[in-house]
């Protein structure tokens, strides 16, 4: 039934980390919990905490300014009710602001002064804070040249980034990669260029939201003409009880560099809803390119959808100066409910912009998510394939804008966005908006749904394949422009990913 | 709160001085029940999300703009069909022009005569397909139309009707604010056409209530008129049965404001509804709106939404059109395509193709483009001798022909694509 246990393992691979990667392949595998302590602010938000937060990142004083004005604009702000999701109403002062584990509270200055619980829960999720040079089981990634297999991670834990990897390597190249609050501190001045320019802090309720309370998140810059030497990744962990996450992400990509950053993320199951509301920001300037890949696997809540996370994101690159590039890739199986656009601003002459997206909804999980493509400069270029998967009870939407504006002459636009459905109790829509202003650019949608094709589950069938294992393959072959867009590093994992929230939905 | 409070005013400004036509009792209550509707609604404004791309005031401002009167100077469109026809100028029936409202295999009754009666089967639709329209959309301007609609004929076909029903809408006075609502009731097995063209007023509002029994059959071509001014608002509300078809097409020339609303339920298995368009429109001042919203709710459905629009020199083109496939409704089949030809740069188009789906075993598609005309194309048809002009009005024709594939009688779809050659020779 695993796809996992055929992949061939290498000698030298960590087994244990063999094992983390096998255990995608059941219910939710990482819904585990680990027993840390940790420090928490009061519940609930008020200028109080928005200060407590900012006191504790000793940041400087614009900076919490800055947050207390996003807090007060907050403060005046109502939800959103436009995307096709349900939840209870969320109270805003029931939920923990600011978590970290006791041990964090001086900053350790390596990784090898990091509390061993906290390193173990990484070992654990499958990716261990070394600087190992190879991935867990990826066939072939031993062949690869040295600077190709290594990757760079922050990891976060609640509220805080607990270690990043390989920074004195990134240094040498001038790439800086740490914690938002680290780059707060010794960065202020590239923090304070392109901090909130990309999302205002008045962009939406829960962008808002996060302005004034972020915790932690990573920060990359990577200077003019510098291709960064290894992949650089953000390991998202939620980890406490009625704790909300915040993180913030901000990626500068000099003029003529090129950075691919992965985003992960995974939670303990909890009877209780929990809130996530990230912010990140790309800056792409002159030239550059930027990769951006999440495999998103917050934890969707039961069956019956009781617990789960709720995923309320903003992203959005900036591509700035002419010729820059933006791909975001993303493989979104987790969440209870999902409400999240990364977005691409076409503002450079001949800048491009793609999106990649698989949705996959399971039992009562509801994603509402998509891309803008926002065309500013001329012969600008964009791309959006996006394939929905429902199964169970679950409602998936793809939701997403189109705008050409009038100066963006000859530029393109390719949409496809598939649904699939799986079960007669799901449902799947499309809610894509077109806007045309001038007539030297091209835009073209394309839509369909389907369900699994007869066809070809009897073809694989009839092949000795068992029902789940036939679905799962033709849902692959659905989803494999998407996968293929993936780092390798994914690539496995996604695909695995794949089988299993599809899993029990057949028949 | 302060938005609600601003609606809820511009609401009664609107409504200041209205007076419900007076009918039977039947017909009052449907009336009022109608005002009670927009009252509780709220007529639109820009902010809605629903006219996120028209802006509804003109629509809504209590006095309707001043439109002139515009001769073609042509022969009328549907001259030549063997018809039945039904005048109304400026809104109000013209007996002298109109043929006697008799026919084979058809009632036909003037609205208010219908709303007079005391037992009527007009009860049974009058603003009643229009309430069901209401959700999950608002269409607060479908509602005000029930409420004050002075005029309009009902028709009933009870079998094969020999003779296209043909409405002519004729603009005469250029302060007419025209509120028209007709019904039409396809019995089971029944058949019927019905055209109409024109302006109708400097402001018109149009409510059509249509419903198709088993196996019935309705086809419908509008042409809406060449006048330069006028703002115009039409509802089609339709219910279709087992194995029934319904059809309609669209033509929309000129106009300052356009907006055609169109709400389809198929109701009963392997029914039929098609729903299609096209709008040509020069100028900054033109508007024009399609917005279409087809819902499935019963097995083996088909339904069809193909609409096309040729905007130049700043016109605006506006679709938002959505299938919805209602829980059990297996083997849909919904279509939908939106293409937009932008011949100059000045053009814009706006789009909003949706779909909402909560069966399995469907196939829905839906596609949306917008550009210039094929440069690789013309290339083509000019190295082979066709003059640039010819070649540009050829490959816009063609541009054009899927939506007209759409109009059942050939000899209708001609005459259409006829009118559409001479907007383009104009525009030379």
């Amino acid at each position: 039934m695993s796809a996992i246990k055929d992949v061939e393992v290498k000698e030298g691979v960590d087994q244990e980390t063999v094992d983390a990667v096998s255990k995608l392949s059941g219910t939710y595998k990482y819904g585990w919990n680990t027993e840390i302590e940790m420090d928490y602010a009061p519940k609930g938000v008020n200028t109080d905490i928005v200060r407590l937060i900012s006191g504790k990142n000793n940041e400087p004083e614009w900076m919490t300014e800055w947050r207390l004005e996003a807090f007060a604009r907050w403060e005046k702000i109502e939800e959103p009710t436009w995307a096709m999701v349900s939840y209870p109403d969320i109270d805003f002062q029931d939920i923990y602001y600011y978590a970290r584990p006791k041990s964090m509270e001086e900053k350790p200055k390596s990784l090898d002064e990091v509390d061993p619980k906290l390193l173990a829960t990484y070992e654990k999720l499958g990716i261990p804070l070394k600087e190992q040079m190879i991935l867990a089981g990826v066939e072939g990634a031993e062949n690869m040249p040295a600077e190709g297999r290594k990757v760079a991670v922050d990891a976060v834990f609640d509220s805080v980034s607990v270690g990043t990897t390989f920074q004195k390597e990134l240094e040498k190249a001038g790439v800086i990669f740490c914690s938002i609050s680290e780059a707060i501190e010794k960065h202020p001045e590239l923090v304070k260029k392109y901090l909130g320019t990309v999302v205002p802090p008045s962009d939406n309720f829960y962008a808002t939201l996060n302005s004034a309370v972020f915790s932690d998140g990573s920060f990359v810059y990577v200077p003019p003409g510098v291709r960064c030497p290894m992949e650089l990744s953000t390991y998202f962990r939620i980890n406490a009880e009625n704790t909300g996450q915040f993180e913030r992400t901000l990626i500068i990509a000099d003029k003529g560099s090129y950075v691919s950053y992965l985003e992960g993320c995974t939670a303990p199951k909890r009877d209780t809803a929990q809130l996530h509301a990230a912010v990140v920001e790309i800056i792409i300037e002159e030239d550059a390119e930027v990769k951006y890949s999440t495999v998103q696997n917050w934890y969707p809540g039961d069956e019956n959808g009781v617990g789960g996370i709720y995923n309320f994101v903003t992203k959005r690159a900036d591509c700035r100066g002419d010729r820059a590039k933006i791909m975001w890739t993303q493989v979104e199986t987790g969440s209870a409910v999902t409400w999240k656009y990364p977005s691409c601003i076409l503002r450079g002459d001949d800048s491009q912009g793609e999106f990649y997206s698989i949705a996959i909804a399971n039992n009562m999980q509801q994603a509402d998510t998509g891309t803008k493509m926002v065309h500013l400069g001329k012969n600008t270029k964009s791309r959006i394939v996006s394939k929905g998967i429902s199964a169970g009870k679950a409602q998936n939407t793809y939701r997403g804008l189109v705008s050409m504006h009038p100066k963006a002459k000859d530029s393109r636009n390719y949409t496809q966005c598939d649904s699939l459905l799986i079960g007669d109790k799901c449902g799947a829509h499309t809610v894509p908006y077109i806007e045309v202003k001038n007539n030297s650019s091209r835009v073209e949608h394309e839509a369909t749904t389907s369900k699994v094709d007869d066809e070809q589950l009897f073809y694989c069938r009839a092949r000795g394949m068992d029902e789940e294992e036939a679905v799962a393959l033709v849902v692959n072959g659905f989803c494999k422009e998407v996968l293929q867009a993936l780092p390798m590093e994914f690539a496995m994992e996604a695909q695995a990913l794949v089988a299993i929230s599809l899993e029990g939905s057949v028949g | 709160m302060a938005l609600a409070k601003l609606k809820s005013d511009a609401t009664e400004a609107r409504l200041v001085g209205v007076t419900l036509p007076e009918g039977a009792a039947w017909s009052n209550a449907a009336r009022a029940d109608a005002l009670a509707r927009v009252r509780q609604m709220g007529l639109p404004t820009k902010r809605d999300e629903y006219w996120k791309y028209t802006n509804p005031s003109e629509l809504t401002a209590a006095e309707a703009p001043k439109a002139a009167v515009f001769d073609a100077g042509e022969v009328p469109l549907f001259d030549a069909v063997d018809r039945l026809k039904i005048v109304f100028v400026d809104g109000v029936f013209d007996t002298d022009a109109s043929d006697e409202l008799t026919g084979e295999g058809v009632e036909i009754e003037r609205l208010a005569d219908a709303m007079a009666a005391d037992i009527h089967w007009a009860k049974e639709l009058y603003g009643v397909l229009e309430t069901r329209g209401q959700t999950p959309v608002e269409r607060p301007l479908a509602a005000l139309n029930t409420a004050l609609a002075t005029d309009g004929v009902v028709i009933r076909a009870t079998g094969k009707v020999a003779k296209p029903i043909h409405l002519v809408y004729l603009h005469k006075d250029e302060t007419s604010d025209a509120v028209l609502h007709n019904l039409v009731k396809v019995e089971t097995g029944a058949e019927v056409t019905l055209l109409e063209n024109g302006p109708a007023a400097a402001r018109f509002s149009g409510c059509l209530e249509v419903e198709v029994a088993d196996g019935g059959s309705f086809h419908h071509v509008r042409a809406q008129g060449r006048d330069h001014e006028r703002r115009t608002v039409t509802h089609c509300f339709a219910r279709v049965g087992a194995e029934s078809s319904f059809k309609s097409f669209t033509l929309t020339v000129n106009g300052v404001m356009t907006r055609n609303e169109c709400v389809l339920e198929i109701i009963g298995d392997d029914a039929i509804a098609h729903v299609a368009g096209v709008c040509v429109g020069d100028g900054n001042d033109f508007h024009h709106d399609d917005t279409v919203f087809i819902t499935h709710d019963a097995l083996n459905g088909e339904s069809r939404q193909v609409f096309k629009k040729v905007l130049r020199n700043g016109a605006t083109g506006v679709f938002q059109g959505k299938i919805l496939v209602k829980e059990g409704a297996q083997k849909t089949d919904g279509y939908q395509i939106s293409q937009s030809l932008l011949l100059d740069d000045d053009a814009q188009f706006l789009a909003k193709p949706e779909l909402e789906i909560y069966a399995d075993d469907v196939a829905c598609s839906h596609g949306s483009t917008s550009g210039a005309i094929d440069e690789t194309a013309l290339f083509y048809l000019r190295s082979r001798g066709v003059p640039q002009y010819d070649a540009r009005n050829l490959l816009t024709l063609s541009f054009m022909a899927e939506a007209l594939d759409e109009i059942a009688d050939p000899s209708l779809a001609e005459e259409l694509r006829d009118r559409l050659e001479g907007w383009l020779a104009r525009r030379s």
